[in-house]
């Protein structure tokens, strides 16, 4: 009898280990943009755009091309490689602070151009880097490094939802939010994140996949708790769905 | 040759596959890696199914799956 | 070529088509609108790209992106916008990418005003955004020069993976000129081996953009290196092949009094020091062409056979520190300016040179 082999480390994904806290969400996200990559046999072709967040290092963990951008700016770094390199697959890599506060013109301009770019937005609702600060996406009542009171809408606002936003404008193809906090969900995530990266390939338009993710370390619970934590408390407020596809990519799939 | 297989070095304990296993199979072994991690280990092999919910559910890519061909 | 009649926001457009620049990222600002106008229309022609974009930050993010990618590529702004632009600049040079930045300076600081200035020479010449870096910054004095040095930068900027300031003012880059437009110049877009995307056989296992070093003996290591190839850029401008590029000088040998200036404040200074000359003043005039790395060794000459040194700017003082700093306290230097958008004339400048040197 021989073994075959089910599941291994995708071929994109190098072999640096993360540099991410035990449980955090970032490691399989990347593991699933790898794993589109390797799909859809672009790995020779792709460049990558981190951010600054957490994810500030993603670059060490890919086997392709990648620029390291300022804070926020990834989007525009990414419109100029893709106008640059046209039959290149850009994508960018965010977080919420990085995303949807300093980067927020960015990221609305790049989508509202329709550049033909991939941008995968991880949103745990809180910065991680820095240490646990309120961020835009930050719920109601939650407490953080600088919300210790928990998150006061009469004086900082309401959670930004980016994918219900950038839904509005014209120009994007595919905006969806996705989650991983179970494996059906996160099957339903890694298939999101192959049809966005699907959509350039094929020379379509701005792809936009918000996964909805953990930070056990600045939530300060446990992972298993923080997946729990996330679906009673961010999913209603940040509910899954695709928002826009304007060309059935999903139906076609 | 194992079904399940982890690289104890990229194991951070997170306790996410313990969880997610199906079978309960999965749990902590009781010795320490050299980062000082009690890393996941699987308790009864021989009823692994090779469904791999719990490496698609490792945030550090640390466990490989295979499945007895016939 | 034949000549042409243009203005100088136009001629650095033509010039950066000519010399292989296909990607122009900006966004609007007076006194450069010429500028972007130009491309708009022009890069589609060559099948380049214009973008407009949502601010000067972007702008500059998107030339990081495209230099990063193997691109000949530049933009363009006005003081306030070239303020915005220093996050990206700052970044540019840590990663080593190359492009062309124009500074077509105007009032400030805050808004200011549209009009004219050299007031941005310290944030040109001292890095401007965080961190131990430097720009390559070249002063033109006519539309011909911003041409011609607009080639210069774009080659400078690739042999040395490093940003290139054009440092021009709201007159130079309104004022039409006759020009002489440069040869075109190939340029392929894989000739860069460290660019992202570079598809070579000899492709690296992978290429990386970065401007990140969190261990400090490789933040450290990678400033050294940095700082050595300034060292060798300054060594290009003092005493190798662009010495003559640098600094021009008039009338130097047997003068009294020096005047400085550079852009169109060294236009005026030429007629200043013809003046002088029908009256019997020995002047002379220096006009750095770069202004880092500033042309230091010509001042330390002139020191010892000058008598005094009066710099002329349209600032409240900038580039004087730099006039002293190279005279290093053995001759006088003064200085006179005006600011707000006001351009010197030659008889307020003559009255200036007649206090110094017929001081009763």
């Amino acid at each position: 009898m021989t073994m075959k082999k089910v599941f291994s480390r995708p071929a994109s994904l190098s072999k640096t280990p993360f540099h991410y806290c035990p449980g955090c969400d970032h490691g399989v996200i990347h593991r699933l943009v790898a794993e589109a990559i390797d799909e859809l046999e672009v790995g020779d072709r792709t460049i990558g755009v981190a951010p600054v967040g957490c994810s500030v290092f993603a670059y060490d963990y890919f086997n392709f091309d990648f620029n390291q951008a300022a804070h926020g700016r990834a989007p525009a770094v990414a419109t100029g490689i893709k106008r640059t390199r046209p039959d290149s697959i850009v994508f960018t890599y965010q977080g919420d602070g990085d995303l949807a506060a300093i980067g927020t013109a960015e990221i609305i301009h790049a989508a509202n151009r329709g550049e033909k770019i991939t941008v995968i937005f991880v949103n745990n609702a809180i910065y991680g880097m820095t240490g646990g600060q309120m961020a835009p996406t930050t719920l109601i009542g939650m407490k953080t490094q600088t919300s210790p009171y928990g998150r006061d809408a009469s004086t900082a606002g309401n959670p930004i939802k980016m994918s219900e936003m950038i839904a509005t404008l014209e120009s994007p193809v595919y905006v969806t939010r996705v989650t991983i906090n179970s494996v059906a969900n996160l099957m339903k995530a890694k298939k999101a994140i192959y049809n966005a990266f699907k959509l350039q390939k094929e020379g379509k338009g701005f792809s936009f996949v918000e996964v909805v993710a953990i930070c056990p370390t600045n939530w300060g619970k446990k992972p298993a708790d923080s997946h729990k934590w996330l679906t009673e408390n961010m999913l209603p407020v940040f509910p899954l769905g695709t928002f826009k596809d304007t060309l059935g990519v999903e139906k076609s799939a | 040759m194992s079904k399940w297989v982890i690289n104890e070095s990229l194991c951070k304990g997170c306790g996410i596959c313990i969880a997610r296993c199906p079978l309960k199979i999965l749990a902590y072994a009781d010795h320490l890696t050299p980062k000082g991690v009690y890393p996941a280990a699987i308790t009864d092999e021989a009823k692994c199914t090779s469904c791999a919910i719990c490496a698609r559910s490792c945030p550090d890519v640390a466990i490989e799956i295979y499945k007895e061909e016939k | 070529m034949a000549k042409v009649l243009m203005k100088g926001n136009e001629a650095i457009g033509e010039a950066a088509v000519l010399a292989g620049c296909r990607y122009y990222f900006g966004y609007p600002i007076t006194p450069q609108s010429e500028l972007p106008a130009y491309l708009a229309k022009r890069l589609p022609e060559v099948d380049g790209v214009f973008v407009q974009a949502e601010s000067e930050v972007a702008a500059i993010n998107m030339v990081y992106g495209s230099g990063s990618a193997g691109a000949r590529v530049m933009t363009s702004s006005s003081s306030p916008g070239i303020s915005l632009k220093q996050e990206g600049i700052s970044y540019i040079a840590g990663a080593e990418v190359p492009c062309l930045i124009v500074n077509v300076m105007r009032g400030g600081p805050g808004l200011g005003n549209i009009a004219p200035a050299q007031s941005d020479y310290w944030q040109s010449t001292r890095g401007g955004g965080h961190g131990d870096y430097r720009t390559i910054v070249l002063a033109p004095n006519s539309v011909q020069e911003m041409a011609d040095m607009t080639i210069t930068g774009f080659d400078l900027s690739d042999r040395f993976r490093n940003p290139v300031l054009l440092l021009s003012d709201g007159v130079l880059g309104q004022m039409m000129e006759p020009v002489n437009l440069p040869e075109p110049h190939d340029y392929n877009i894989n000739s860069k081996k460290w660019a992202l995307g570079y598809r070579g056989s000899d492709k690296n296992e992978r290429n990386l953009c970065s401007s990140i070093f969190l261990d400090n003996d490789e933040l450290e290591e990678h400033n050294w290196h940095l700082y050595q190839k300034y060292q060798v850029i300054t060594d290009l401008f003092s005493k190798g092949e662009y010495k003559d590029f640098a600094v021009e000088e008039h009338l130097c040998d047997d003068a009294e009094i020096i005047l400085v200036g550079y852009g169109i404040i060294s236009r005026i200074l030429k007629t200043v020091v013809e003046k002088c000359r029908k009256r019997g003043i020995k002047a002379g005039l220096v006009r750095p062409k770069v202004l880092w790395p500033f042309p230091t060794a010509v001042f330390e000459r002139l020191a010892k056979t000058a008598s005094q040194f009066l710099v002329v700017e349209m600032s409240c003082g900038q580039m004087v520190e730099d006039v002293k700093l190279s005279v290093d306290g053995k001759k006088p230097v003064f200085f006179f300016g005006r600011t707000g958008g006001t351009v010197p004339s030659d008889f307020e400048i003559l009255n200036e040179v007649d206090k110094l040197v017929r001081p009763d």
